[in-house]
């Protein structure tokens, strides 16, 4: 509908609307999964790998609905193929890339019904988006999702050491940090507007 | 009812039971999606058409038919459902045509901002701006759809085309708050900058792209085909 | 067994509320919990929303629970939840489209809330129907007053409101960070601090309470 480039959708999902910080999506492993580094390193991969596979799947998924006029079961048949495909892309990675299934493989089946890839699927359909323009958005969002996780574990190692109150242990304290992240995430608003 | 113990069969299901559970429970969700969608169908069109109705009435003010066109390449048609590159244009009691509508659309400082703008060809003018889609920071940028300072930048602005209408002859553009000099400037929102300019360019890329070729087929337009 | 399955446990439902509340305690939900708690109303008919699909997927789920192969019984539940789902979405779309707009792709994604999934697996699936619709009313329930707390919260200081209603004379100055993104965040946590706190002051008042009787 709207032309935008591919570079503001990629900034847009990326930074300037973060998936996690600013549209709250994919909350659970934000908060469960940042303990270390290396791990929300692996997790934000192993997402943004889904994400690109589920964008494709939506983008084909409703050419077919809207060619038949079902766009009613949208949501219901985006859930079902999102879950699908991420099976079997799973089940070739074991056989074909066994390396490449130890580092993401134990991820991808929390990852799936993660509310970030079907919203990801949502808003790419809501937005009208062209094939490429899905493309860039899902990198975008792969991106950001795993930028937000690495910021948020490396804090969250270094509180490890400081010595917070008995009350604001575990999770009050990362939502705190949470809630600065997504602060200082909101300087990016209007980059690429001017 | 004879109840297996613990609800489950300690022996393999077969493939056939598993289809034939999945298929059942498609059919029962399939029927209830089916109808919800079939009772709520009538309410939800109703309603969109209604509120694209209120904004292009907003814009085009006195208009009692509003007929929807659409632009492809070089020719106008009335719009079916599909089109894409839609315009609107609104006719008084007696058929004679009093404005144009348009959407047009730009970054803000959070997201797209959507606007619907009102042009009346015998002034060559936008009189009207009405914000469809903002989600930029509340009390600051939302200012855009209220501040009455900003919208009476949208009483006349210029666009005029080229006399030899094959664009528009000065491109709107925002200039910072109190430096408007020429019809065609915007005079922007002192803290919401971003906001405005995007409104700027926004309007600044939809009568690019559309009034072109709208003024080449005012005629048509006019006569209602 | 099947004399304990008729049996009501109201217990069940002030567990969901309270003990075992999906936010606060369980740290279930969080998306929906933090994207559509800029308002009361919001908050509100978000949860209602959540609690409808929680006691209708559950009832559903509960009765079919001798039929569905545990082998498939994940895909099942989903496709159950995601019916009610687009039935949700499509009457809010119909009756109550303004706040529709707000909640946008968010009553979607009530699908991948995994308080409704985990309902359906621990406890519908294994209880009777009425005991699996009392036990995801209280659930819903929870959920709602959760989502009630943070929109108040956010509401009242960020645009000095209450369900719309002003509280405040025209002099009040909004804290518009509570409405935006991070105000989410802050008010969350802030809630769990105080949980924590007054825990705690449970926890050590009753320890007070043992040392006394012991030293008497």
């Amino acid at each position: 509908m709207h032309n935008e480039s591919l570079t503001f959708i990629f900034l847009q999902s990326a930074v300037i609307n973060n998936f996690v910080l600013a549209m709250f999506l994919g909350i659970c492993p934000f908060l469960g999964v940042s303990g270390r580094v290396n791990t929300a390193l692996s997790m934000g991969l192993a997402t943004s790998f889904v994400m690109l596979i589920s964008s494709i799947c939506a983008f084909g998924l409703n050419l077919i609905l809207v060619h038949y006029h079902m766009e009613f079961l949208q949501l219901i048949s985006y859930i079902a193929v999102i879950a699908s495909a991420v099976q079997l892309v799973e089940m070739a990675m074991k056989k074909f890339s066994p390396a490449l299934f130890r580092a993401l493989g134990i991820y991808l089946p929390l990852i799936t019904t993660n509310c970030a890839v079907l919203g990801l699927a949502l808003f790419q359909t809501m937005r009208h988006y062209s094939f490429a323009q899905s493309l860039a958005f899902a990198l975008g969002a792969g991106v950001g999702f795993t930028l937000a996780l690495l910021l948020m574990s490396g804090l969250r190692e270094r509180l490890l050491l400081a010595n917070v109150p008995n009350v604001a242990q575990g999770a009050a304290l990362s939502l705190m940090l949470a809630g600065i992240l997504s602060l200082a995430f909101m300087g990016f608003g209007g980059l690429g507007s001017l | 009812m004879s109840v297996p113990s613990n609800g489950m069969a300690p022996t393999q299901t077969s493939s056939a039971a598993m289809i034939r559970v999945l298929g059942l429970v498609a059919m029962i969700s399939g029927l209830l999606i089916v109808t919800a969608y079939e009772a709520t169908k009538g309410t939800i069109a109703d309603y969109n058409r209604q509120q694209l109705e209120l904004a292009v009435r907003q814009v085009i003010p006195g208009a009692a038919t509003i007929r929807t066109y659409a632009v492809a390449g070089d020719t106008v048609h009335l719009a079916e459902p599909g089109d894409t590159n839609r315009f609107y244009a609104g006719y008084d009691a007696k058929g004679k045509l009093i404005g144009l509508a348009g959407k047009a659309a730009a970054p803000g400082y959070a997201d797209l901002i959507i606007l619907l703008y009102g042009y009346n060809p015998k002034c060559q003018c936008i009189n009207g701006v009405s914000v469809l889609q903002d989600h930029d920071t509340p009390g600051f940028g939302t200012k855009v759809a209220t501040d009455s300072a900003f919208l009476a930048n949208f009483t006349a602005l210029d666009a005029r085309l080229r006399p030899d209408e094959s664009a528009v002859a000065n491109p709107i553009v925002t200039v910072k708050h109190g430096t408007k000099r020429h019809p065609w400037q915007i005079d922007a929102i002192s803290g919401a900058t971003i906001s405005s300019t995007a409104v700027g360019t926004a309007l600044r890329r939809g009568t690019g792209s559309l009034l072109p070729a709208l003024m080449r087929h005012l005629a048509q337009i006019e006569a209602q085909r | 067994m099947k004399t304990t399955d008729t049996t009501i446990d109201f217990g069940t439902f002030w567990e969901g509320v309270w003990k075992e509340n999906p936010v606060f305690v369980m740290m279930l939900g969080m998306c929906p919990t933090l994207a559509v708690t800029s308002s009361a109303t919001n908050a509100l008919v978000m949860g209602v929303s959540t609690a409808f699909v929680l006691v209708c997927s559950g009832a559903l789920v509960s009765m079919l629970r001798y039929l569905i192969p545990k082998e498939v019984r994940i895909a099942t539940y989903i496709v159950i939840i995601a019916t009610f789902v687009t039935i949700v979405s499509y009457v809010l779309q119909a009756y109550a489209p303004e706040i529709y707009k707000v909640l946008g792709v968010f009553v979607d994604l009530i699908v991948v809330n995994c308080i409704i999934l985990g309902r359906a697996e621990a406890y519908a699936s294994k209880n009777s129907v009425l005991r699996s619709v009392v036990n995801a009313a209280g659930m819903g329930a929870g959920f709602t007053f959760a989502l009630l707390c943070l929109g108040a919260v956010r509401e009242i200081l960020g645009s000095g409101t209450l369900f719309g209603v002003h509280l405040f004379s025209a002099h009040f100055q909004p804290w518009l960070v509570m409405v935006l993104p991070p105000g989410g965040f802050f008010v969350l946590g802030g809630w769990l601090l105080l949980f924590n706190w007054l825990k705690q002051r449970v926890a050590s008042a009753g320890t007070l309470q043992e040392e006394t009787a012991r030293a008497q």
